[in-house]
């Protein structure tokens, strides 16, 4: 067996891509694999051994590359970050006095250390999240109960009617308006020469005036589709608002729109 | 009325009404002052824990809900099979806590932390949502800026921002040296 194994070269190479990709898959972010070297190396985050890390940084980076992982261009910007950092810390430091010096002495690790402690705050509220998800997780709740049932039918007033006897009535009167024949201007935005508002002030006159009216009265012949579609709104809304009641005394009868006693306004 | 019957009632209206039930509604229901109601509902938070009841109260901001207890989970699983759901991606995970933390914040601010592209995460995370778009910035390009939603809170059994766990802050303080 252990023969097999050494002499395998291929099966070695496999565990070695294997374990690569475990470790590296699981970073998010140059941030994160960095984070990830300078705890493997247990080195302080203040006084990073830039030579070193950024080694380790390019070796996993070109590994990434022969394992086809998708690497994104962050990686490399890191990259180029790290030997930015790094040649900088090579460089002899200015010989001023020393007082200035300190003053002036900016280690080129700071910003790439603020940005490390700042990402690894929330890398560790995250695994906190995750850890109050998975619990959450086995909590069951309930979506908003379907009340419809135990509800009053009160918004309508529609009494005895079936709605869908006023929307095949609707349709009646729609089949019969002649807009079909009518030549429809294309170049211009005609205006709405009724509105809805008009409408149910109309509608609202007739039935002072007559106390009650048909449907069908509504609609006379030469009504255009538009005001047939008007005229229903209005009829709708008005329902809603509580003008009017709409009555239908028998199965295929005449629908009769009344005031809204009831209304007390 | 006496605080028993006020205790029965509500918990009977969280029952009815199944989601997420507000302080407002509740007051208006019991014609009773709010902050008083407020007080009632810590309480039961409190009975339900103590008298160990199968279900509790989920608060979350100025609503309430009851839902099961994370423990029981084993037993309601034999009753059903539920669906398991996806955990976030560690990826996902991290722009929702900086989100969390920092909102209002822009993809820019978060990816700034990140160090990475966030678009895919933001996504996800609005998909499922945990954030959403709380406005625009009014600079050049008006940015988007997010926040997190309720369904946030109560997915990670927070009752306000607030209950979040506490941000490393030492290291803050060290950055400074």
């Amino acid at each position: 067996m252990l023969y097999k194994l050494i002499n395998d070269n291929k099966f070695v190479a496999k565990v070695i891509r294997m374990e690569y990709k475990v470790v590296l898959e699981a970073f998010e972010g140059p941030l994160a694999l960095l984070m990830h070297l300078i705890e493997k190396e247990k080195v302080d985050i203040y006084d990073i051994p830039i030579a070193k890390i950024t080694d380790q940084y390019i070796e996993y980076i070109k590994t990434m590359e022969n394992i086809d992982l998708n690497m994104t261009s962050e990686f490399l910007v890191m990259a180029a970050t790290l030997l930015e950092i790094k040649s900088k810390m090579l460089l002899p430091s200015s010989g001023k006095d020393d007082e200035q010096l300190e003053i002036d002495e900016i280690d080129p690790r700071e910003e790439l250390v603020r940005r490390l402690l700042e990402y690894k705050k929330y890398k560790a509220i995250a695994d906190e999240l995750k850890a109050k998800g998975d619990i959450q997780n086995r909590v069951f709740f309930k979506p908003k109960e379907e009340l419809e049932e135990f509800m009053e039918q009160g918004d309508f007033e529609l009494e005895n009617v079936d709605f869908k006897e006023l929307f095949l009535a609707y349709i009646n009167v729609l089949n019969r308006s002649k807009d079909e024949k009518k030549e429809i201007n294309l170049t211009e935005i005609q205006r709405d020469e009724l509105t809805i508002e008009d409408c149910m002030d109309n509608l609202e006159k007739l039935i002072k005036e007559k106390e009650k009216i048909m449907f069908e009265e509504l609609f006379y012949n030469d009504i255009s589709r538009i005001e047939v579609v008007i005229m229903f709104l209005a009829i709708l809304e008005l329902i809603k608002l509580k003008e009017i009641k709409v009555i239908q005394e028998q199965n295929f009868g005449d629908i009769i729109i009344k005031k809204n006693i009831n209304n007390l306004r | 009325m006496d605080i028993r019957e006020i205790k029965a009632i509500i918990e009977s209206l969280l029952f009815t009404w199944g989601d997420l039930l507000s302080l407002e509604d509740i007051s208006n229901v019991l014609e009773t002052d709010k902050k008083f109601l407020q007080e009632i509902m810590d309480e039961m938070i409190d009975d339900f824990n103590f008298n160990r009841r199968g279900v509790q109260i989920t608060k979350i901001n100025d609503n309430y809900q009851l839902s099961t207890r994370p423990e029981h989970f084993d037993w309601i699983k034999k009753l059903c099979t539920p669906r398991v759901n996806k955990t976030l991606s560690n990826a996902a995970l991290e722009t929702l806590s900086i989100v969390a933390y920092k909102q209002p914040i822009t993809k820019a601010e978060v990816e700034i932390i990140r160090g990475v592209k966030c678009d895919k995460s933001l996504n996800t995370l609005i998909e499922k949502n945990l954030i959403k778009e709380i406005g625009r910035l009014e600079r050049t390009g008006k940015p988007i800026i997010y926040g997190t939603t309720d369904d946030f809170l109560r997915k990670f059994g927070l009752s306000t921002l607030e209950a979040l766990p506490a941000l490393d802050e030492d290291n803050l303080e060290e950055e400074g040296h």
